[in-house]
């Protein structure tokens, strides 16, 4: 009997990769565990073994082909002696993506990613709204200039902004370095940090030992001298063995020492869920960062933000909290080709224009808002969608200015209720925007529960596009 | 230290070390008669500042937390002596002594204490949290142990830098039992960052001697296992304080990377000012007083082995109390800060 082998994941969060070479010709013997391909992400590369033994009946996908889709049949196997033809049967139904999967290799990343052991299901592709497919990750609505108009505009991934952020930095002042688990030998646990090392040595991209805690005193330490640490968390769930420097020290040291000692670091890493990982890797802390005075904070959504809000952030002499989001990392956005581009902090971004309804939003919570805001066009809803790209100090002008317009306000983000980042923008609609308002305000957030392991409670653990078209048409009473 | 038993301690509590040091070993470094004079008028401001802050909060003028350092004053100073110019300094809560010892003004400490507008931080920070960038002096800090990975990101500074300079970390024995402390030593030893570690074991981390919390009593072998080099130190005697420093210093700066000292110290006073002393005797303070105090032996020496009268001591004794007075006189007439101070220092403006 035929079988397909499907485009393999390399983590939960893939969503595609590169088809970099066979192994095998059509017409091979295979047995199991054979090799029979090379795939290749931004991220790492693994074999693609075979599970059945066969014949390599036929190359779906030619080697060099890039952007193929996780679970998207590359070849077929069919038994000894069995007609190739037979074998190009319909494709299997994409949530029986088990059947046939190759088993990767490879573990790729750090801790905090398990190794997939079997490809993502269609169940786990459609969890994320984020999937990159069904949004067209325009440039954002125009509504502030913040680059010249004509700039030439390149396409690129979060995770290249934020390195090439980092690098032009460093380019720019001795000062700055990287210290964190994996950043420089490894190439960072989610591939941020790639080439460092090699432009900027081991003086200046700093492999630490596991120890948090430690690490991020010693960073502090530093930036109390003048220099620009940038400590990569491997996720900022660890960053809870340091949490005591960041607030502590980082964040009160300045109020503490009547001005005197100012502290320039940059903490950053994924924050939040990325896919499957569990209760302990998938907490968000967006609000517990914004609760500090002393801290500033920012959680970019697009690539343009990421890079542009990170190059502001190593260069401001405050210590900063720059939450990413792994499910990001790999989506690609236009990115203006500017030598110097840098952003405000403390500013949001209108990025979709609309008139009936505001919602707020940030990092990937945005991903849920855009879906949502496109759905109810469709149905006559036209959504103003805010990405407030700064947590801390927040900025309620823009979010007012809009609620004004439409008397509506919907808050998107996947941290937990109770003191989160909605009930933030409630209270402050409330005292800010209260005669402007036609109904409650009304908050899509995580569920009150840690974050589940299984596929199917974790989907209904995260807010999703359903939740917000949900709450927008209550707020408008349709 | 003396033995247990002779200090008033059970047995079941011993001190580490307690062979005995005190005893001037025929080894013990000598001071020239200029070094005791330096090393008598340093220490001796530390005692009078410490004993005026205990009476400006007996007073009501000092507020919260109040940590003094009286007994271990040739700790700091033996250490400075061996320091030069550059580098930097960090502690914990009981910092007044090291302010003092890194040159800082007693009136800016004196009225941080009391939360005026003249004090270190603008009355911002008080006792635990105050700073000097012009003295090298990084705090002052009230969270038990952070100080060591704080004061090892200094180090790392200094390397990263290669600027010569040499970060001295102090911690009590209580704070060397913090995990944090042992993260900082394997990074330190690492990649020989320019540290000493320098644990004033007072012998009692609050209210809990040594030996009821430290598994292993020695502190100078606390860097084993990250093969970091660490020494027992009388810590009453200032010269043998300056002559391990030196040595540790010399250590950190020639690249050899960081390097332990025990000093085995005493304090007289309590943990803070509301310690009910219930855990420890009387006899066990006074007999410390009267027989190792460290300024007393410096006292003494000066005017048996260096000659210098008695007259000239006084005169030193006097003017270290006009500038205590004129700290206290300070910290209790200056103006505490404006309350527009309640909204600044939270951020820096960022540069453009």
């Amino acid at each position: 009997m035929a079988t397909d082998i499907l485009m393999p994941a390399l983590s939960p969060t893939m969503e595609e990769g590169k088809l970099a070479k066979w192994l095998k010709k059509e017409g091979d013997p295979v047995k199991s565990g054979d090799v029979l391909a090379e795939i290749e992400t931004d991220k790492a590369t693994m074999e693609v073994e075979a599970i059945d033994e066969g014949v390599l009946a036929k190359i779906l996908v030619a080697e060099g082909s890039e952007g193929v889709k996780v679970n998207t049949p590359i070849a077929i196997i069919t038994a000894e002696g069995e007609d190739v033809s037979a074998a190009s049967a319909p494709k299997p139904a994409a949530n029986t993506p088990a059947q046939g999967a190759p088993t990767p290799t490879m573990q790729a990343e750090g801790q905090a990613d398990a190794p997939a052991a079997t490809a993502k299901s269609g169940d786990d592709a459609q969890r994320a709204p984020a999937a990159p497919a069904t949004i067209t990750n325009k440039a954002p609505a125009p509504v502030m200039a913040e680059f010249p108009e004509g700039t030439e505009m390149v396409t690129m991934t979060v995770r290249e902004a934020l390195r090439d952020a980092m690098a032009e930095e460093m380019r720019g002042d001795d000062s700055v370095f990287v210290m964190g688990e994996e950043v420089a030998e490894y190439q960072g646990a989610y591939k941020i940090t790639q080439g460092l090392l090699q432009e900027f040595g081991a003086r200046r991209v700093v492999d630490t030992p596991i120890t948090e805690h430690g690490f991020a005193g010693i960073g502090v330490g530093a930036a109390f001298t003048g220099l620009r640490p940038i400590v990569e968390f491997m996720t900022f769930n660890f960053a809870m063995q340091a949490i005591d420097h960041i607030i502590n020290s980082a964040a009160k040291t300045l109020y503490m020492s009547g001005g005197q000692l100012g502290c320039p670091i940059v903490f950053r890493g994924p924050n939040g869920a990325a896919a499957r990982v569990g209760a302990q890797h998938s907490h968000d802390y967006s609000a517990w960062y914004s609760n500090v005075p002393g801290l500033k904070v920012i959680a970019p959504y697009t690539a343009s933000d990421a890079k542009g809000l990170l190059k502001a952030a190593i260069r401001d002499p405050n210590p900063i909290i720059f939450l990413e989001n792994e499910i990001l990392y790999g989506q690609s956005f236009p990115v203006p080709k500017l030598d110097d581009f840098v952003l405000p902090i403390g500013k949001a971004r209108i990025h979709r224009p609309g008139t009936d309804v505001t919602i707020v939003s940030f990092s990937i919570g945005m991903t849920y808002a855009l879906k949502a805001a496109q759905a109810l066009a469709e149905q006559g809803i036209e959504a103003e969608v805010i990405d407030l790209r700064t947590l801390r100090p927040m900025d309620t002008e823009t979010v007012v200015e809009s609620v004004k317009k439409t008397g509506r306000c919907v808050t998107v983000e996947e941290g937990f209720p109770q003191s989160g980042i909605g009930a933030e923008i409630v209270a402050r609609l409330m005292v800010d925007a209260f005669d402007y308002l036609d109904a409650p305000v009304l908050r899509v957030t995580g569920k009150d529960v840690p974050m589940p392991y299984a596929a199917n409670l974790e989907k209904l653990a995260l807010p999703n596009v359903a939740e917000v078209i949900e709450a927008v048409k209550a707020v408008c009473y349709r | 230290m003396d033995s247990a038993t002779e200090a008033g301690q059970p047995k079941s509590d011993p001190t580490p070390s307690e062979a005995g040091s005190h005893a001037p070993a025929p080894n013990t470094p000598q001071f020239t008669r200029d070094e005791d004079l330096h090393a008598y008028h340093e220490m001796l401001l530390i005692r009078r500042f410490e004993e005026k802050a205990g009476q400006l909060y007996g007073m009501g003028l000092i507020g919260g937390f109040c940590h003094l350092y009286i007994g271990q004053e040739a700790v700091v100073i033996g250490m400075q002596m061996a320091s030069i110019d550059g580098d930097q300094v960090i502690t914990g809560y009981r910092d007044h002594g090291h302010m003092l010892a890194c040159g800082m003004d007693p009136k800016g400490v004196m009225a941080e204490l009391t939360g005026r507008r003249g004090g270190y931080s603008r009355g911002k920070g008080g006792s635990m949290h105050m700073f000097s960038r012009e003295k090298q002096f990084f705090g002052g800090h009230g969270i038990v142990g952070a100080q060591v990975s704080l004061g090892t990101g200094l180090a790392f500074a200094d390397a990263y830098r290669k600027n010569g300079q040499v970060s001295l970390t102090y911690m009590g024995d209580g704070a060397a039992n913090q995990g944090q402390v042992y993260e900082s030593f394997n990074m330190a030893q690492l990649w020989k960052l320019p540290v000493v570690y320098v644990i004033e074991n007072n012998r009692y981390a609050m209210g809990t001697s040594v030996a009821r919390a430290s598994a292993q009593t020695d502190f100078s072998k606390r860097g084993i296992s990250f093969g970091i080099p660490g020494e027992q130190v009388d810590g009453m005697d200032v010269r043998t304080v300056r002559e391990a420093a030196a040595r540790a210093i010399e250590h950190a700066r020639s690249g050899e990377g960081p390097y332990i000292l025990e000093m085995q110290t005493y304090r007289y006073r309590g943990h803070s000012m509301s310690d009910p002393a219930k855990y420890r005797t009387k006899d066990e303070v006074s007999k410390m007083r009267d027989e190792h105090d460290p300024i007393e032996m410096v006292r003494k020496r000066l005017i048996e082995a260096h000659g210098v009268p008695e007259a000239d001591l006084k005169a030193t004794d006097a003017k270290v109390r006009e500038t205590v007075n004129d700290a206290a006189e300070f910290a209790t007439h200056d103006p505490e800060p404006d309350p527009a101070e309640l909204w600044t220092d939270i951020l820096l403006e960022a540069r453009a």
